[in-house]
């Protein structure tokens, strides 16, 4: 497929991976963190880390939108669904999130209709369809995807529609990263950026990573190839003693983000005081909020949902498996109270989390293709 | 509504779990995690939800849990068991093959084919995965109270000309309506007998290591050409659903092969799941290379948009043989003879290991697991 193999090519990624086997220093470990979810996706479909030195890590990061919500939210959500009259519509992966008392699909299975959509667009649709219904899109994510929840409560108010409204969930991405490099027992040694979410911000709100916490960070694309250069401009810089912020992702990411999306976002949303992060806690201005002036548009305001806190628990070690301190099995309750089937963390709700990861794949011997090639 | 803490559900659990965590650690915990982690995959399965969801009628594991659990434990007996495409019976001294599968798909005509000729098409194709001559077929509909006459006259029409080209008539029947809103349109099941006159004794439990895993064509064109015909994502692509007999393809293939371990047709679940079925009922490991695995431009390019895995997607005229590997190349050859086998193609091959575990080497040249799905494959967000 054009566009696409070229940055699938394994002999460009086997000299690749001689490179940055050549950079490491012997004895030192590398722990580096992949911010987003997609990204951990990528490394997972193709392989990514076969290609890897044992010295090098990689920490599956806090970017994955739908692992971050907290059971409190989903079951807000589902609350919202219950209500007579109300079609809820969110994206496919929220499916089956766990609330307290299950998942959406098994809301659904109670006689709530809630449905996936592939853009918050098509919820506008289906609220044109269903005039005598309340059509409530759950929007979760971070700044990738709030440029299009906003454009939708842009045109649900052009079209001076009724009957629609945002159970707003969006994150912010950079108080994320603070909450991470804040902690004192963090073992990082760089960061790969969000391609997907730089688009939008731009790559000057990272700069504070390296400037004040002296870690080197490097915005990348989602192809494995581009992860694979990405990790080898982090080595390089980190065997040379730099840390500064790099764009490997330049096809698409620009310094300054994508204003009008930017602009988008500040008419219609504005940053809560606090957010609760499945696996992280309580965020100070982390996530997003509708605006005032479009409350008729805000599921919050329109609905009483019970907003009742339903804490992670105590024994969930997740926040420790983000910041690179714990291997998932290291953490209490991984393997035995949580797993797959009956997710407690934020690291083992989603496939690609760091704990679900390692529950389906950890046994495996792998195949260091790196090694192979080098010898 | 819930406690402010833990969830009821999960609290003794989590005591449990911090009482062996404070008594294992810090010895050997990786291991023993590991360990129980083998058993909790070796266990019988349960359904843990109250209701059913559409996750269990989607092929994977919910699906599996809910035969094994309700069906496998209501239903037990030897012949139910090995949950093959079409249990094997004797009688009078005659070996039968026998099958049932119902369609519930929407829309109910679709480029390349529709209930109709799908319903013919998949018992046909169970009964030939036993290694069966299928001869005869049962057709039973439930219709929804105002579904136009003239499309159940179309898909009846379709059946018929499905039937002709695989040579089985459809013997008996069923007629229900329900009233409107209770279904949607028009329901069929399709029951199945055939007789196996050669001495072959096809499993997936027969594979070996060493064995030679092959799929008879391109993959995963029925299940995206149902995507998109639902005209819900606006993608246009000139790709239509494979739906055929492969009662003629397997013929061949068994005359030319004796060494043919098992045979399946790759429907729900794809072909990933058929692998997992494999290396699960074998105790064997099973490695497939994703450059090998013949997937048409069309379907690739809408899986890669809409965000699924072609491996997990459904085929409807499509096979995985399992072959010893002195067979492997008469067997690929009878294939490619075949107008539906043409682009048939060597995917793999059965591994001592790790068992139950089905690897894939990427076209990126990295190694992933390629397990199966709790439920239908979803679309990530970004």
């Amino acid at each position: 497929m054009k566009f696409v193999d070229e940055f699938r090519d394994s002999g460009k990624a086997r000299a690749l991976a001689v490179r940055i086997a050549a950079l490491c220093e012997p004895g030192r470990q590398y722990k580096l963190m992949e911010v987003c979810g997609g990204h951990t996706h990528t490394i997972y479909k193709h392989g990514l880390q076969d290609y890897l030195p044992e010295q090098v890590t990689l920490v599956h990061g806090p970017g994955c939108p739908v692992c971050v919500i907290p059971m409190g939210r989903v079951d807000d959500a589902m609350a919202i669904a219950s209500q007579p009259g109300v079609i809820l519509t969110s994206f496919g992966d929220m499916m089956r999130v766990p609330g307290s008392d299950g998942s959406f699909f098994d809301a659904k299975a109670r006689g709530s209709d809630i449905r996936m959509v592939y853009s918050p667009l098509d919820a506008l649709k289906i609220a044109r369809q269903n005039p005598d219904k309340h059509v409530v899109f759950m929007a979760i994510g971070f700044e990738t995807t709030a440029p299009s929840t906003a454009m939708t409560v842009l045109r649900a108010a052009a079209e001076g529609l009724p009957n629609f409204s945002v159970f707003c969930n969006h994150v912010t991405i950079i108080p994320a990263i603070k909450a991470i490099l804040d902690s004192p027992d963090l073992r990082l040694d760089g960061f790969i950026g969000p391609g997907h979410v730089s688009v939008v911000i731009g790559c000057r709100p990272y700069e504070f990573i390296a400037r004040d916490h002296g870690k080197p960070v490097v915005v990348a694309g989602f192809e494995p190839l581009d992860i694979l250069q990405s990790i080898y401009l982090l080595m390089l810089q980190l065997s040379r003693g730099q840390a500064v912020i790099e764009n490997q992702y330049s096809r698409v990411v620009s310094l300054d983000g994508n204003p009008a999306a930017l602009r988008a976002i500040g008419q219609t949303m504005e940053l809560r005081p606090y957010f609760e992060w499945r696996g992280l806690g309580f965020i100070s201005y982390s996530a997003l909020k509708v605006r005032d002036a479009y409350a008729r548009f805000d599921a919050e305001a329109l609905f009483s949902v019970p907003g009742i806190r339903v804490a992670d628990p105590t024994a969930c070690q997740c926040g420790e498996v983000l910041k690179g301190v714990l291997k998932p099995w290291e953490c209490k309750v991984f393997g035995t109270a949580c797993t797959p089937e009956t997710p407690i963390g934020t690291c083992m709700v989603s496939p690609e989390g760091a704990c679900a990861a390692y529950y389906n794949y950890g046994r495996l011997t792998r195949r260091r293709v790196s090694e192979a090639s080098a010898r | 509504m819930t406690a402010p803490h833990d969830t009821p559900a999960s609290s003794g659990r989590i005591e449990d779990a911090l009482r062996e965590h404070a008594e294992e650690w810090p010895y050997a915990r990786e291991e023993r995690v590991l360990a129980r982690i083998d058993r909790a995959r070796q266990a019988r399965p349960r359904v843990r939800e109250a209701r059913i969801t559409m996750s269990h009628g989607a092929g994977g594991k919910a699906t599996q849990s809910l035969v094994e659990a309700i069906f496998l434990d209501a239903f037990r007996n030897p012949l139910l068991e090995p949950l093959e495409d079409a249990a094997r019976l004797a009688v009078n001294g005659v070996r039968l093959a026998m099958t049932t599968d119902s369609y519930v798909v929407r829309p109910l005509f679709f480029p390349g084919g529709d209930i109709g000729d799908l319903a013919v098409n998949g018992t046909v194709n169970d009964l030939s995965m036993a290694g069966a001559v299928p001869l005869y077929l049962s057709a039973g509909f439930i219709l929804e109270e105002g579904f136009p006459v003239s499309d159940l006259a179309r898909i009846a029409a379709s059946m018929q000309a499905a039937a002709s080209r695989a040579g089985v008539q459809v013997v008996a029947g069923d007629t229900k309506v329900v009233e409107k809103g209770k279904a949607d349109g028009c329901y069929v099941t399709t029951a199945g007998l055939g007789v196996i006159s050669r001495d072959t004794d096809l499993g997936v439990a027969q594979a070996r290591p060493g064995d030679v895993i092959l799929v008879s064509g391109p993959i995963g064109d029925h299940g995206v050409t149902i995507m998109l015909a639902r005209g819900e994502l606006d993608i246009e692509a000139d790709i239509c659903s494979d739906t055929a007999p492969l009662n003629g393809l397997v013929a061949g293939l068994l005359t030319a092969a004796p060494g043919v371990r098992a045979l399946r047709d790759a429907t729900r679940g794809g072909v990933a799941t058929i692998l997992n079925e494999i290396a699960a009922a074998a105790r064997v490991g099973v490695m497939v290379a994703e450059d090998d695995i013949p997937v048409r431009a069309q379907v690739r390019g809408a899986s890669e948009l809409l965000g699924v895995d072609p491996m997990y997607v459904a085929c409807e005229g499509r096979l995985v043989a399992v072959v010893s590997p002195g067979d492997a190349a008469p067997a690929l050859a009878a294939l490619r003879a075949h107008p539906l086998g043409a682009e048939a193609a060597i995917i793999g091959t059965v591994t001592t290991g790790p068992p139950g575990i089905v690897q894939l080497t990427t076209a990126f040249g990295g190694t992933r697991i390629i397990d199966l799905l709790v439920g239908d494959p979803l679309p990530r967000i970004c």
